[in-house]
């Protein structure tokens, strides 16, 4: 039985995906007008994008994007893959329920005060230890890897937990060694929530606007920036063009993660 | 008790043996295992029976070494397990879940292993093959766990808890996941491939049917403890004390107190039965108070008038059950009984609720239980 939508549910759903959507679907739409004009309508074309081509500014400042969040995204994944491996195989230790919060804390620390400590840090380390000179690509990764590790961690936790522990102890029983048993039965059987984790901490990094801003050197600028600067100097279509194509990037993106998180244990 | 002593296998010829192993989860709790020692022979099909909790799989996991004893001492073979982890142990363990790899094939599920024990490819190979023929599954070796029945799985799991030629197979609940009537025909088939390649074998088991049709020995085990061990007519037939006797099959227990003692035979008085009760038994004095234990098939309808336990009833219910027939039937006391008829003939005599009988045992046919 296929429950029927009254009216009024109908409108509401309407009124709550216009508001919701409304917003991004102009977006979208005015990146195919014709007019410079982005608030007039004068028939499709795809000239903005073709302009976006065109302008090495943003192909650099994308460029810098990628090259940060596949640097953030492998390193999450290393570090948030140790730590859901930890808070779930060992129930026991001292300092676990702490070292539990700190791992996700960064999920709901507020982005301004993580850039600013980290600005602070890189600074102060420059002066102590002369590393990292300035700030830019390596300093923005690294403040990508520690939001992309909590990420990583909930999702690899939460895989684990649902994980037969009998797997592994049926390969210790059948002579594979401790890490043997983690490369050849953990390891291809947690990848779709490995994939999922480093899919989510990718799209974070190239989302991100407030930590790069604060941990950015001159040179680095990256995709979101630029489009933060360039509305400030009025809105061009090409702007719209360029986040329009950012939007089903990082939609086909979170798409693929969370079918790879939902995709059910194979059953032994 | 010439019988027990030759099953039992001599401590020179033990291949497992359990030392007084006792395993606590945590310090101030119960023990889970609580002093077990356990000597059994090779190729022997030995089972551990009990109730869930009475410490069997911690046992099992034990032997497998996924645990470590808090006190004593496991042997295999000879060697001490002291600190050996499960990968170096000649021991292999076929898991209640069966614990297949999902994202192996049938064949290199088999096959893992051997590949652990760098077998060169064509010796893994045949060896898988000739597993995979032992468990008739040979045309399915390409196929994944979950495109198998739940038969089919076991029968992966088995084969890939053999392939190592281990010195022992731990079985544990092997039969649990599989419906009755496959269930039931699978107990013959691990009989007859345990007869086949050898290897003693040890099952963890709940089901006292399958622990007593398929193993030639049993141990009994309540909270930690091994409570009775001997071949499976043993422990049916002289259960040690009142939880092994209801543990195995349906057993009715009637109380009374010793009056003499006479050629073997001791004389009841019981107040339950209602009748003086003579039971085969060596001489107990006069004045305890016993319980007996008789099994409901042997108890017969309408016995001779000149019988000993000769006891009167009345039909409370019946369950028919095809090949045979459980009455509960009630004694003037007040205590019920079980009695089961088998159905020799097709229409074997019935009786319905509320009609009166009479009921008898042979004096052989019942056993004096410890207090």
């Amino acid at each position: 039985m296929i429950n029927r939508l009254s009216p009024f549910l109908a409108v509401m759903l309407v009124v709550g995906y216009a508001f919701l959507y409304g917003p991004i679907a102009s977006l979208v739409v005015y990146s195919f007008n014709a007019s410079r004009l982005v608030t007039v309508w004068a028939g499709f074309s795809t000239h903005w994008y073709v302009e976006l081509m065109h302008n090495e500014a943003i192909q650099r400042a994308a460029l810098i994007s990628l090259e940060i969040a596949v640097i953030a995204a492998t390193g999450a994944l290393l570090l948030g893959t140790a730590a859901g491996y930890a808070l779930q195989r060992y129930r026991r230790f001292r300092g676990r329920a702490l070292f539990g919060t700190l791992a996700i804390a960064p999920l709901v620390l507020p982005e301004v005060i993580t850039g600013l400590s980290l600005l602070l840090l890189f600074v102060a380390l420059e002066q102590a230890v002369g590393w990292p000179q300035g700030r830019g690509v390596p300093t923005i990764a690294i403040a990508h890897i520690t939001l992309g590790t909590a990420y990583v961690a909930v999702v690899v936790e939460a895989r684990l937990a649902a994980f037969d522990r009998s797997l592994e102890e049926a390969a210790l029983d059948l002579g594979a060694r401790p890490f043997k048993v983690f490369l050849v039965i953990t390891l291809p059987l947690i990848a779709p929530a490995l994939a999922a984790g480093w899919l989510l901490a990718f799209t974070l990094s190239l989302d991100d606007l407030v930590i790069a801003s604060f941990t950015s050197g001159p040179s680095s600028t990256t995709l979101p920036m630029v489009i933060f600067s360039s509305v400030r100097l009025g809105v061009s279509p090409q702007i719209n063009a360029l986040a329009t194509l950012f939007l089903v990037t990082v939609a086909v993106l979170v798409t693929l993660a969370g079918r790879l998180m939902n995709r059910p244990e194979p059953k032994s | 008790m010439t019988a027990t002593a030759a099953a039992r296998p001599s401590a020179a010829a033990a291949h497992l043996r359990i030392e007084a192993v006792v395993k606590r989860f945590a310090p101030d709790a119960a023990a889970a295992v609580d002093g077990v020692s356990l000597d059994i022979a090779p190729g022997e099909f030995f089972a551990l029976l009990g109730p869930s909790g009475c410490g069997k799989t911690t046992l099992l996991r034990l032997l497998a070494g996924f645990e470590t004893p808090d006190e004593g001492r496991i042997l295999i073979a000879g060697a001490d397990m002291a600190g050996v982890p499960p990968y170096r142990r000649p021991v292999n363990m076929m898991f209640q879940s069966y614990a297949l790899f999902p994202h192996l094939t049938v064949a290199q599920n088999v096959g893992f292993g051997l590949k652990q024990d760098r077998l060169p490819k064509r010796e893994r190979e045949a060896r898988v093959a000739a597993m995979l023929d032992l468990v008739k599954l040979g045309r399915l070796a390409q196929r994944k766990p979950h495109q198998l029945s739940g038969g089919e799985r076991q029968r992966v799991a088995l084969a890939r808890a053999l392939a190592q030629e281990p010195k022992l197979v731990l079985l544990d609940e092997p039969l649990a996941a599989l419906d009755r009537k496959l269930r039931e025909e699978t107990r013959f088939e691990l009989v007859r491939i345990q007869h086949r390649v050898g290897i003693t074998f040890l099952m963890v088991t709940h089901d006292q049917e399958e622990a007593m049709s398929m193993a030639s020995r049993i141990a009994v085990m309540s909270q930690g403890r091994i409570v009775q061990l001997g071949t499976p007519q043993e422990i049916y037939e002289t259960p040690a004390n009142r939880f092994v006797a209801d543990f195995i099959g349906g057993v009715n227990l009637l109380e009374g107190r010793v009056l003499r003692a006479h050629d073997g035979l001791i004389e009841i008085d019981s107040a339950e039965a209602g009748a003086i009760l003579v039971v085969e038994h060596p001489v107990l004095a006069a004045g305890s108070t016993v319980a007996i234990a008789v099994r409901p098939e042997k108890i017969v309808f309408a016995p001779p008038a000149a019988a000993a336990n000769r006891l009167e009833a009345r039909v409370r219910g019946l369950a028919y059950r095809g090949e045979a027939s459980t009455y509960e039937v009630e004694l003037a006391s007040g205590k019920l009984l079980r009695v089961t008829q088998v159905n020799a003939v097709r229409q074997a005599p019935a009786y319905a609720a509320g009609d009166s009988i009479s009921l008898g045992f042979a004096p052989g046919a019942a056993v004096v239980l410890a207090p």
